[in-house]
């Protein structure tokens, strides 16, 4: 807001000539280019960049990493699974980190390698006298025909939904492993990451959503689906089956810096997969 | 020579504004026309559906333009009566040492970071809102309440200078008059303001529409059309904001499309605001 | 009612306005500081974040936010204060100014959301930067250019005609008038104008986002990506991340911008003082 402070500094300017500052500002319309000129040949070492459900496990095995590799940056953006398959494509991210099946076109282009599972939880405030619900039920609530808690064994409140928006691959394996192709109602509240649904569910004892089993925590209550809970175990025994792969992709034919390499090897290493376990991911491919 | 390689340098910078001004609009247009183009300019604004990944998708924005509007215009309900009484109280009403003090303080309230008021709408207000009038708190009055106090700052500055800049003897003329200050406050130094409050209005409403990170965070970004401020809803930007990280292909065109029509509804608010700052006798040069 | 009654009713509600906007502004303030000044520290200043930022320090956002805002400052300055001049002593109101205004005025309009997504499909997808501190940087340069060349030519045209007259009765050329008579006089209103540039930057985040990244590692040229700090508290904050780290992330802000305030209307406030002794 200058407009005040340029009434003022139309008394403020009003001074002798002094110095010659002209030539620090000469001086610094030179700088940038400088600047650009070094930056050329500096590495800014490795960009891995996409799903945000992702994001979290990769920024973790990244730090341990660099903890234990003094020197290395591992750079970890989450920007979406689109955003990190565009970006692997085009060439931006050495590495791109996506949260669901590559499309066909996309398959055409990369290479993908599944890092670990992860399964889908759904997830209401911990105060929600309701702890568990049939499929055809979470379908019926994100539907929009199910529409109170009332008609679920809990109180006579109205059923917050929240969701992730259109695109993500969070949404996008909700769609189809549980919702099954079902329309959900557009008055649900979109969210952009598994984290901000946890967020949102945990200060709304009405709300509803879905995120990553890996970032549940106790500030929300995962449902049993089915009577089937929710858990690795259950992931690994084949009986809770809402799960979905976690893929780095890379460029088809690009090789890998040194960098790059070690790091997907030490994702998955034996130690990097037990991290991701520890987490609450499944160890991947898909044996069911 | 050296004077008029001087004065070509000074010319190319002079440009800037206006080349990054059309590098913007080209790429933007570039990106998002195609699509209305192929959508169909009719069936992109007034359609009411939106699902870009469907098969087939859905490209309506209604929606997120009724949100904003909705928007724009309850944080105005909340800024414009609070912003002119305040600019009111800072010439005419407040102690000098008090008026000393609001200055710095509304010109920090207008540096506090945007996602700051988000988070405080998200976490203080909305649960306020839950718990008193219904709804799931997250919602257009949430987002108006707080928007209001982010747009305050502009409106303010903008409506202060504009009073300010009333001509002595306009005022001396009224108090002649035997009016009272309250009367001449009314009678004569708002009505000859007008124009210039007008445009701090205006530049408000295009910081309410043109806010996104603040947006995301305090409005719910539901895609039904809200006919109550109790209900969530999404804007222009808040879509944009929210869906860019994961779009790709005609998804993506569709968010840049989104872009075009934001920014031609706020290049049209900036017309008019020039406009009016530009009417003589509140020009914001002579304050 | 009485005329009387009207007014003092009237100026009833303006004064509850003025106190209420005022709460409110502390409200802001002060419930930032309150709950975020306690987890303060300097390891959280200087230590790196981990965990995602639940634990650990602010480092890497800090520099991030300080080297994007020089680096926009970089480019935006020149061209502002480049623009400025020009259009205040190298040329007469004409077509051409009034182009260059329009693009300004319009420029100073353009929602950040915008420059984000200009940012994104022209530095970093087009020009191939990629989400780096030059990407960010250049964004963050087209959004403060406006505030530099206003504040710069307002500061212009404030200095005296007479200093003009007397460097050109000197001798001195065109550009030696301006160097040695306009700009030094004008020069703090051109550094009012280029601290509050420096404050909008830090405050930006949906330009930012797109355009500089979200990685948390310290850059290490200009081709990095960064996080700010306004950034950082986003996802702390948005995510549930730790929301204890936000609100101390949050006071980190909000100290940054009351200092970047406090040296602006300062510096205005000493030169005003200076110039009604004078």
């Amino acid at each position: 807001m200058h407009i005040r402070t340029r009434r003022l500094l139309s008394i403020a300017a009003v001074r002798g000539p002094r110095g010659r500052c002209w030539r620090s500002l000469l001086f610094l319309a030179l700088l940038p280019l400088l600047l650009a000129a070094c930056g050329q040949s500096d590495s800014a070492g490795l960009t891995v960049t996409g799903s945000t459900s992702v994001a979290p496990f990769a920024e973790h095995l990244a730090e341990l990493y660099q903890h234990a590799h003094a020197g290395t940056a591992i750079n970890i953006q989450s920007l979406g699974s689109s955003a990190g398959i565009q970006a692997a494509i085009d060439g931006v991210a050495e590495i791109g980190m996506s949260s669901r099946e590559l499309k066909p076109e996309e398959a055409d282009k990369l290479d993908e390698l599944v890092i670990a599972r992860d399964a889908l939880a759904v997830i209401v405030h911990p105060a929600n006298p309701v702890s568990k619900l049939s499929l055809k039920q979470v379908q019926d609530i994100f539907s929009g025909s199910v529409r109170s808690w009332s008609a679920l064994g809990g109180p006579e409140q109205p059923i917050d939904l929240v969701i992730r928006e259109a695109g993500s691959g969070t949404a996008g394996a909700f769609d189809e492993l549980i919702m099954k192709g079902k329309a959900i109602t557009i008055t649900a509240l979109r969210q952009g990451s598994n984290g901000a649904i946890r967020q949102v569910v945990a200060e709304n004892p009405n709300a509803i959503g879905y995120i990553s089993l890996g970032i549940v925590d106790n500030t929300v209550k995962a449902l049993a689906i089915n009577n089937v809970a929710p858990s690795v175990a259950h992931v690994e025994a084949g009986t809770y089956t809402f799960v979905r792969p976690f893929l780095f992709v890379w460029r088809k034919g690009h090789t890998f810096s040194p960098l790059a390499k070690q790091y997907i090897d030490y994702v998955m290493s034996a130690e990097g997969q037990q991290e991701l376990q520890n987490l609450g991911l499944v160890k991947g491919p898909a044996s069911p | 020579m050296k004077e008029r390689s001087i004065s070509f340098i000074l010319l190319i910078t002079a440009f800037g504004a206006l080349v990054a001004l059309g590098l913007i609009t080209y790429f933007i247009f570039q990106a998002g026309v195609p699509l209305i183009a192929k959508v169909g300019l009719w069936q992109f604004l007034a359609g009411s559906t939106w699902n870009p990944t469907a098969k087939p998708p859905a490209f309506g924005i209604l929606p997120m333009i009724v949100g904003s509007l909705w928007l724009t215009f309850g944080s105005l309900v909340i800024g414009v009566p609070l912003g002119l009484a305040v600019a009111i109280f800072m010439v005419e009403l407040a102690p000098a040492w008090l008026a000393v003090v609001m200055r710095p303080a509304i010109q920090l309230l207008a540096g506090i970071p945007s996602v700051i008021y988000g988070f405080i709408g998200l976490t203080l207000l909305a649960p306020v809102i839950r718990a008193t009038l219904g709804g799931p708190g997250l919602s257009v009055l949430t987002g108006a309440i707080i928007l209001g106090f982010m747009i305050l700052p502009t409106i303010i500055a903008i409506s202060e200078d504009a009073i300010r800049a009333v001509p002595i003897a306009v005022r001396e003329g009224a108090v002649a008059l035997g009016s009272s200050h309250w009367q001449v406050i009314t009678g004569v130094l708002l009505p000859t303001a007008r124009s210039g409050i007008i445009a701090g209005i205006i530049l408000g409403m295009g910081r309410a529409l043109g806010e996104t990170m603040a947006v995301i965070m305090m409005i719910g970004n539901s895609l039904a059309i809200p006919v109550s401020p109790l209900q969530p809803a999404t804007t222009l930007t808040s879509n944009i904001g929210l869906e860019m990280a994961y779009a790709s292909g005609q998804h993506r065109e569709a968010l840049f499309a989104t872009g075009v029509v934001l920014f031609v509804f706020i290049m049209i608010l900036n017309a008019l605001a020039t406009t009016f700052v530009r009417r003589p006798g509140t020009s914001r040069r002579s304050a | 009612m009485t005329t009387a009654r009207t007014q003092r009713f009237a100026f009833g509600c303006i004064w509850l306005a003025a106190v209420f906007t005022l709460a409110v502004l502390a409200l802001v303030v002060g419930l930032i500081m309150v709950r975020g000044l306690p987890s303060l520290s300097i390891g959280f200043l200087t230590g790196t974040p981990e965990n995602l930022g639940r634990d650990g320090g602010i480092f890497p956002t800090i520099v991030g936010t300080i080297v994007l805002g020089l680096v926009s400052l970089l480019i935006a300055t020149p061209l502002g204060i480049g623009s400025a001049i020009y259009l205040t002593e190298y040329t007469h109101e004409s077509l051409l100014t009034r182009a260059i205004r329009f693009g300004t005025e319009s420029l100073a309009g353009v929602p950040s959301i915008i420059f984000g997504l200009f940012g994104f499909i022209f530095f970093v997808t087009y020009l191939q930067m990629g989400w780096s501190i030059l990407a960010g940087g250049l964004t963050l340069a087209l959004m403060v250019l406006p505030t530099i060349i206003r504040t710069t030519e307002e500061a212009i045209r404030t200095v005296p005609q007479s200093y003009r007259n007397v460097s050109y009765s000197l001798g001195a050329t065109r550009w030696q008038m301006v160097t040695t008579a306009v700009l030094p006089s004008a020069l703090p209103g051109i550094i009012t104008g280029i601290i509050l540039a420096f404050g909008r930057a830090v405050s930006e985040t949906a330009a930012v986002i797109f355009t500089a990244g979200t990685a948390l590692n310290l850059p290490k040229s200009v081709f990095s990506p960064v996080r700010t700090m306004a950034v950082h508290f986003y996802i702390l904050a948005v995510e549930g991340i730790s929301l204890e780290k936000a609100y101390a992330t949050g006071a980190v802000l909000i100290v940054t911008v009351l200092i970047i305030n406090v040296i602006a209307s300062s510096l205005i406030t000493r030169l005003v003082r200076k110039q009604v002794r004078r």
